[in-house]
């Protein structure tokens, strides 16, 4: 019987020639990525070496990325002294991947990852964080995790017990209508798919409109697998991938180019033709909330959003840069923009579109979490509305549970600006 | 012995509103458990005050613990001590949850209420309220080795032993 990207990519780390859905098994970590929780990873790590004799050692220092990014600069004593914590903890262990809140290397972990090269076809990867599913986006199978989890990964390199998931394909054909992006197909995915849609499975990405996506449209898909509950997005490696790799992360060599096999069993698939698909809102307070744009139009916004680990790459600035260019954002609308690292960042200052954004009335805010987990930078206040290109729009996300958050593409939340109000897009910028 | 169900809430439920994310820098499982639904202000006060006995029951519908992989979302609710009985839960949720200790049951069926007493059995929960019996779903095979060792961190440090032994 064949098997999937994953069954494959398992079968490897396990030292096993094949594996079932539902098997247990215990993959060698490939790359495992952390953030400012690293500094409950270091509790639960010491906890693990406790009364055993041994001094903790992580078991290779080399294949550990630390990027801070949830709260940077730090909003407080605490996440200061966390952090603190942690470069300590980095020092003595020998971790060289960690990423510091710097401009020259500094910015969101799912963007720092896949942009210097760490992450590669047929990888497993993990991290503790939700959104670590991006990461498919390079043909790895990449999986969030718990702090304790990690714990676990860093004392024996693997991760113990993990049950061979199911895949779900999702095959997506047609060209996207102008002002429509792989944020719109993800959005319309979830609703169909539901919130618990793709619980403890992985969602496989296929067809000709994926072939023809860049890396960037790809690790929104992958980003946003986990709202509709799945273990990881994934997109089998191919030419536009050795691209990626070679062209934007500047890395050498040859890769591992898992293919599921053609005669691979699914639990599900799903065909999307998005020649016809309208820009898609995911509406407070689930994401899977899902409608198409004419249906929220005219709702009026106090704040735009528009960064993150989901859009806040070159391409979406881009996007938001050519609607914006000489309009302003509307009076009563703030607007926040974040790009996703300070490369980004850098690229965009230099292609003028920080120019163009802050001369249109955005505020642009540093590269990192920002606002879209609430923490700090963006709150919203009671009875509220953000629009934001973010990935998530639970009750209480953006720091108030009395306020609302609206989620959609770039291009939707550039458009809604100039008028304070959800506006479909006359046209998209290219993308 | 029955657990009184203390709290009620719908599907979906994120760790947002487990644990909201303006708390994340507090990351010690001593120090989460006075965050619990914090945006909950009443179920929030009652716990904080310690009006909620151990072994109370949090009944959820489907997808409990959907959204961030923050372990405190586990840990906070371990913390009091309590059980939660959802329909179904996220998959990083349940893991945090078994590799701490937090006690959830998977109960497809469930109903109660919040008042309600609970007999919460290996193979079924009794709601002695309305007479009622749910069958339980066994936990992913997967997981069941970590809860019999005690959690995680004994689990880890078991294969860490057996490993550095064999050298």
């Amino acid at each position: 019987m064949g098997m999937t990207v994953v069954q494959k990519i398992l079968a490897r780390a396990a030292g096993l020639s094949s594996v079932n859905v539902g098997d247990v098994v215990e993959p060698k970590v490939d790359l495992a990525m952390s953030h400012e929780n690293g500094a409950l990873v270091i509790n639960q790590f010491n906890e693990v070496f406790k009364d055993t004799g041994m001094e903790p050692k992580v078991w290779d220092p080399k294949k550990i990325a630390i990027i801070f990014d949830h709260r940077v600069p730090a909003e407080s004593s605490k996440t200061a002294t966390n952090q603190k914590k942690i470069r300590e903890f980095i020092a003595k262990q020998g971790i060289v991947k960690f990423h510091d809140a710097r401009g020259d290397e500094g910015g969101i972990c799912h963007q720092i990852l896949p942009e210097n090269g760490y992450v590669r076809p047929g990888y497993v990867v993990v991290g503790t964080d939700s959104h670590t599913t991006s990461h498919g986006a390079l043909g790895a199978f990449s999986f969030g995790i718990g702090a304790t989890e990690m714990a676990a990964v860093w004392a024996l390199g693997r991760v113990l017990n993990v049950e061979v998931p199911g895949t779900i394909k999702v095959v997506v054909k047609g060209k996207f209508k102008e002002g429509v992006y792989p944020k719109d197909l993800i959005l319309y995915l979830i609703g169909k798919l539901t919130a618990e849609g793709a619980n403890f499975r992985v969602i496989e990405f296929h067809g000709e409109t994926i072939k023809k996506m860049s890396t960037s449209g790809r690790l929104v898909l992958c980003n946003m697998s986990v709202e509709a509950g799945a273990t990881s997005g994934i997109v089998p490696a191919d030419a536009e991938t050795v691209r990626y790799l070679k062209e934007e992360a500047g890395v050498k060599g040859k890769f591992d180019m898992v293919a599921p096999d053609a005669d691979a069993v699914y639990d599900q698939v799903v065909e999307i033709d998005v020649s016809k698909l309208e820009p898609q809102i995911a509406c407070p307070h689930t994401v899977d909330n899902v409608k198409p744009i004419k249906e929220v139009e005219g709702k009026k916004i106090n704040q735009i959003v528009i960064g993150s680990c989901t859009n806040g790459r070159l391409d979406d600035l881009k996007v938001a840069a050519d609607i914006l260019k000489g309009k302003k954002v509307a009076k009563h609308t703030r607007m926040l923009i974040f790009p996703a690292s300070w490369m980004i960042y850098k690229q965009a200052l230099k292609k003028g579109y920080i120019q163009t954004l802050a001369d249109a009335g955005a505020m642009i805010i540093n590269p990192g979490c920002g606002c879209c987990l609430g923490v700090h930078q963006g709150a919203l206040g009671d009875d509220e509305v953000a629009l934001s290109t973010t990935n998530r729009n639970f009750k209480g996300r953006m720091g108030n549970p009395k306020s609302e958050v609206y989620l959609c593409s770039p291009a939707v939340a550039a458009s809604s600006a100039i008028k304070g109000v959800i506006t479909k897009p006359k046209k998209g910028g290219k993308k | 012995m029955s657990s009184r169900v203390v709290f009620k809430t719908g599907d979906d439920i994120s760790t947002d509103v487990i644990y909201p994310g303006r708390f994340m820098a507090t990351v010690l499982p001593t120090e989460t458990p006075q965050f619990a639904f914090a945006d909950e202000a009443e179920f929030n006060k009652k716990l904080k005050n310690k009006e909620i006995p151990p072994d109370s029951v949090i009944v959820a519908g489907k997808n409990f613990g959907c959204g961030s992989s923050r372990e405190q979302a586990a840990s906070c609710l371990h913390g009091h001590g309590l059980y939660v009985v959802a329909k179904d839960f996220a998959r990083i949720f349940l893991q945090n949850a078994i590799n701490l200790g937090l006690r959830t049951i998977i109960c497809p069926q469930i109903e109660a209420n919040e008042g309600d007493e609970l007999e919460i059995t290996p193979t079924h929960v009794k709601n002695l309220t309305t007479g009622k019996t749910f069958d339980i779903e066994p936990l992913p095979k997967a997981r069941q080795a970590i809860v019999d060792a005690g959690g995680l961190i004994a689990y880890a440090r078991k294969k860490l032993m057996e490993e550095k032994g064999a050298r």
